[in-house]
């Protein structure tokens, strides 16, 4: 549905894109992470034809962005970053205005403004002026003009930014919904929301692709991924340590809790049924076996880390 | 069609957000207290005797020099600085149709506060018979009059997010092209440098050549081609200062 190649963008001599390529199809929702100023919103400006690329193709639905701009902007819905809107209006007035340039017209129109009210709960503010509205309010008023002509395509640059626990709860469960059958891309600085929308992540870093999977694989490449959680109850704590130290892939030991038993993590991926034996064999009693699954923010620090260092060695 | 029904959504919009703010009333206050007091002061409507709009439209120009970029100067600024600007396009509307509905609201905003002098002209017609054809012709100078300074302010106003620099860019830009053609100015060229290809030049660019002609009843088709030349070329450099504003 999405495809972006070799899509790099130059502001003056600065290189806010550099060569990026991915593809979002029906079905998928696309995580965009990266540090502030990677490049993320420029990157989504290209793809919905704000601003035209540097250099690169973007296709949307078929439809170059370049070359046939009004049919690929009619199959996509945009949430620009700071959610703008225009502020003399009311948001049921923005919101028919906003249908209408997307070619809704009498009933169709009505229709359209009401589902979008109702899905972003914007019931209690139809009649306010935007320019009087709160934070959260805006983003879902912006929100809703995005959805309003039910498109294939979404692009969706920080949806929960300023939203309510509440409301950050729907906003996820809507955009997974949507997910099923919509291509989607977000960004987002919020972790776990990757973890519960999204079926793919990219992470650019000063422009740069630097990452491509699945929010599983970017999790596996965290240096905990694979270390075990052993919970033993009822033995010293010096005791535990000492016989785990020596199994077999155990590179460290760490205690993290004695409160209920002992807790220790093994660094070095040992094979979890070894330690089993391990503290069956001795004799004590496992109270608790886990394999750790590896932290997001662990492996988003690791891989575009170089950005902090690189300034701090200028 | 569906362009059309773009463009007028987008008029609609933006007339509408005139009228939503008091700068709408306060515009036309103004507007109509100066063109009556300059008409019967300045003007001298009454000594003069005459029944006709010549000491009332004489002034426009003079007037929408200042109130024109006053009215227009938000048109692109106010978008780029809230960033409805970014909405607008990315929505399926093409630029020339974005420029072209805010130009039209804007210019139908002017229309209505020029309908709103039209109480004048029953004093006129109490004064003794006056020529229609006439006054009409006069009412369309001015009203083209709007409309050329109005694109050029569209143009300023997308130049920055500013709007004093935009208005004070489209009002230097409005005051030359009336006083290329205005005889006083003309005049004192001519005595200093009997250049008179120059000066005739120079006159046939600017607005008061043909809003002149206009006010004297005449409607030659190459003051309406101008009017029309000056609109096009600065909504063309709109579009083309809107695109580069994009990009970087
Ligand atoms: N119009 C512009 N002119 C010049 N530079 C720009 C412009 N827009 C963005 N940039 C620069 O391009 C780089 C990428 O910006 P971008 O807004 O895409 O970052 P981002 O990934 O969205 O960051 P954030 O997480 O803070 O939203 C930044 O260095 C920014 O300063
Ligand atoms: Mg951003």
């Amino acid at each position: 549905m999405i495809t972006a190649e070799n899509v790099t963008k130059w502001f003056g001599p600065l290189l806010a894109v550099d060569d990026v390529s991915f593809q979002v199809e029906r079905g998928e929702v696309l995580g965009f992470l990266g540090p502030n100023g990677a490049g993320k919103s420029t990157t989504m400006r290209v793809i919905t034809g704000f601003i035209p690329a540097s250099g690169g193709t973007v296709k949307v639905g078929g439809f170059d962005i370049d070359d046939d701009p009004l049919e690929a902007k009619a199959l996509i819905g945009y949430l620009p970053e700071n959610a703008p809107a225009y502020p003399e209006m009311t948001v049921e007035g923005f919101l028919k205005f906003a249908a209408e340039l997307r070619g809704l017209r009498g009933v169709a129109r009505a229709e359209a403004v009401e589902r979008a009210i109702r899905t972003c709960f914007l019931e209690r503010v139809r009649h306010q002026m935007v320019d009087t509205l709160s934070k959260g309010y805006l983003h879902r008023t912006c929100f809703a003009q995005a959805i309003l002509h039910d498109p294939p395509v979404l692009i969706l640059d920080e949806p929960t930014d300023g939203l309510d626990p509440n409301q950050k709860y729907e906003m996820r469960e809507l955009i997974k919904e949507m997910g099923k059958e919509k291509a989607i891309i977000v960004s987002t600085h919020i972790l776990e929301e990757v973890e519960a929308i999204c079926t793919r992540v990219i992470i650019v870093d000063r422009g740069k692709l630097v990452f491509n999977g699945t929010p599983g694989e970017l999790k596996s490449k965290s240096r905990t991924a694979g270390n075990l959680r052993v919970r033993v109850l009822g033995v010293p704590t010096q005791d535990v340590v000492a016989r785990l130290r020596q199994a077999d892939g155990v590179k460290g030991v760490d205690v993290l809790d004695e409160t209920a038993g002992v807790l220790c993590r093994l660094a070095g991926k040992p094979d979890p049924s070894l330690i089993a034996q391990v503290v069956v064999g001795a004799g004590w009693k496992l109270g608790e076996l886990a394999v750790e699954t590896g932290r997001l923010d662990d492996v988003f620090r690791e891989i575009t880390i170089s950005d902090t260092v690189a300034e701090v060695a200028q | 069609m569906r362009s059309c029904r773009n463009t007028w959504t987008l008029t609609k919009r933006e007339l509408a957000s005139y009228f939503a703010s008091p700068v709408a009333y306060v515009f036309i206050i103004i507007f109509l207290l100066l063109s009556g007091s300059f008409t019967f002061m300045l003007g001298q409507f009454f000594p003069r005797g005459e029944s006709s709009l010549a000491p009332f439209l004489m002034w426009h120009p003079w007037l929408y020099l200042f109130l024109v970029p006053a009215a227009g100067m938000r048109l692109w600024a106010e978008e780029r600085r809230s960033g409805t600007f970014e909405l607008l396009f990315t929505m399926p509307i093409s630029p020339t149709q974005a420029i072209l509905g805010k130009f039209l609201a804007g210019w139908l905003f002017l229309g209505i506060a020029l309908l709103l002098t039209t109480p004048i002209v029953g004093t006129v017609e109490y004064l003794g018979a006056p020529d229609w054809g006439v006054m009409r012709c006069g009412y369309l100078g001015s009203f083209l009059t709007a409309g050329t300074f109005l694109a050029i302010t569209s143009m300023t106003s997308a130049m920055t997010r500013n709007q004093v620099i935009s208005f004070i860019v489209s009002v230097v830009i409005c005051l030359l092209l009336i006083l290329a053609g205005w005889p006083p100015i003309t005049n004192l060229i001519l005595e200093w440098a009997p250049w008179n290809w120059l000066v005739e030049a120079a006159s046939g660019f600017s607005v008061m050549t043909h809003f002149d002609n206009l006010q004297r009843g005449l409607i030659d088709v190459r003051d309406l081609l101008y009017f029309a030349s000056v609109m096009v070329f600065a909504l063309f450099g709109t579009g083309v200062i809107l695109k580069s504003r994009r990009s970087a």
